[in-house]
């Protein structure tokens, strides 16, 4: 079973029950937001929904710890710059 | 000689006494700011202090904390996040907003500086707070650092050297004096010893044969999802002002929100004495939540990401502890100031100096002393002295 979704516009496709972060990661993505302050790429860290580095906009909703949200089928995903609410 | 203690109140010691000129040696058994210090918002607050020997402390730490902010540390770029930002409290009812202004006025004869704001002239303070609330009061002088850096930076700007991860396990004594201080990694000599050790203050005092009746009271505070802007200076409601001088063992919360430098909005305040339970209390981050929400309505629809929890070192008169112990000569106390500690840590520092050197202190330290606990020390006040 396979979910499909896209990231910034791009179709991608995840295992069911698999994470929004561990399908980017496996899909070759490392970075999907940018710091607050500097604009430096980040992605996972510690993988465990602990760090909060890896927050995420999901289907319009910022700061979603890419490590911890399955996929839901339809979902768009896309980089969150800063604190995603422009 | 030796501060015992890491913390923002040790590290203010150890910057005045070595300015004073004297050889500082820091112990802690953790790293800095590993207690107290590095689990609140560090506040530096006047506005929730009436008239009294607290409210000298603070104001006289306010000059303290604006100089070494702009003038001593920050100017060569060993800054800690020092934001004059100011608070704002707010009465939701006109019989909270009549008590805030007698209490102001009070404030206003003792050096505050508390202006009125009407109801309707808050939105130009804080754009999204309630809008059905009876009217507030800005304090300018309010201000925040964040206090984990604070104490390191006042660490390192001291000179001291630094024992970290050495437990004290006895002071060394003789004649009724102190000799210096046992520790996990051997014995430091010392004549003076300053006990800054917050919650473990009692503890410290005990080695020596002493007391001081510190007891922990719980704090939780949430932290949001990062965000823009939204939030300009310290908001609370005006119920904060009577949980802080509260006695009461149970849960006590009211709503104090403030934005931070790094974009999470951090929410505060709540009280218990549970002793060192770190066990979450739903009901009381649920009480955060809610009064936040009552002050700024748009964070019911903003995420919390996590919250932390710490111990403010209490005293039973809600007075910190500063000054020669009663019984062992070249023992100093400065702890036990509950949820104030960073914001008065200079002016603790400069009177704990100010004392051991024997200079003219710039607060009266006779309501701090730290003999006035009779009862704790298991001996008469007659014999104390």
């Amino acid at each position: 079973m396979t979910v499909d979704f896209t990231f910034d516009g791009r179709p991608m496709t995840a295992e069911s029950g698999q994470t929004v972060g561990g399908a980017l990661l496996a899909a070759g993505v490392l970075s999907w937001r940018t710091t607050r302050v500097n604009g430096r790429p980040r992605g996972l860290f510690c993988g465990i929904g602990v760090c909060f580095d890896c927050l995420v906009t999901v289907n319009g909703e910022p700061n979603v710890r890419a490590c911890l949200v399955p996929v839901s089928h339809g979902d768009v995903v896309v980089t969150q710059e800063g604190d995603g609410r422009g | 000689m030796v501060v015992v203690g890491a913390g923002m109140v040790g590290a203010a010691c150890a910057l005045y006494l070595a300015r004073a000129g004297l050889a500082v040696t820091v112990v802690d058994r953790g790293p800095v700011a590993g207690g107290t210090s590095g689990a609140g918002e560090g506040n530096l607050l006047v506005s929730d202090k009436g008239p009294g020997p607290e409210l000298d402390l603070a104001l006289r730490s306010q000059e303290l904390w604006r100089s070494l902010a702009e003038e001593e540390l920050g100017a060569r770029g060993e800054s800690f996040e020092y934001e004059a930002k100011g608070g704002l409290v707010v009465a939701f009812t006109p019989a909270d907003f009549a008590a805030l202004q007698v209490f102001a006025a009070t404030q206003n004869e003792a050096g505050v500086r508390a202006e009125e704001v009407p109801a309707e002239q808050l939105s130009e303070f804080e754009p999204h707070l309630a809008p059905d609330v009876a009217g507030g009061f800005w304090y300018p002088q309010d201000a925040q650092v964040m206090p984990a850096l604070a104490a390191a930076r006042l660490l390192k700007a001291s000179g001291a050297a630094l024992r970290l991860g050495s437990a004290v396990t006895g002071l060394l004594m003789s004649d009724g004096a102190v000799r210096g201080v046992r520790t996990t990694s051997g014995e430091i000599p010392a004549r003076i010893v300053v006990n800054a050790a917050g919650l473990w203050s009692g503890a410290i005092a005990e080695l020596a044969g002493s007391a001081l009746p510190v007891q922990p009271r719980r704090g939780f505070v949430l932290v949001t999802e990062p965000l823009p802007p939204l939030i300009r200076h310290k908001v609370y409601s005006a119920a904060y002002v009577s949980d802080v001088s509260s006695s009461d063992a149970a849960l006590q919360s009211s709503g104090v929100v403030e934005g931070t430098p790094s974009g999470p909005v951090l929410i505060g305040a709540s009280r218990e004495r549970v002793g060192l339970d770190r066990t979450p209390s739903y009901d009381a981050l649920g009480r955060l939540a809610g009064q936040a929400a009552e002050l700024f309505p748009f964070l019911e629809r903003v995420a919390v990401q996590r919250y932390y929890c710490g111990f403010r070192p209490y005293l039973p008169d809600h007075l910190s502890a500063i000054g020669p112990d009663a019984h062992v000569a070249g023992l100093y106390h400065a702890a036990g100031h509950e949820g104030a500690g960073i914001g008065l840590a200079p002016a603790t520092g400069e009177l704990i100096a100010a004392l051991v050197t024997g200079t003219k202190p710039m607060v009266d330290p006779e309501p701090f002393r730290p003999g006035r606990f009779a009862d704790g020390c298991g001996c008469s006040e007659e014999a104390a002295r």
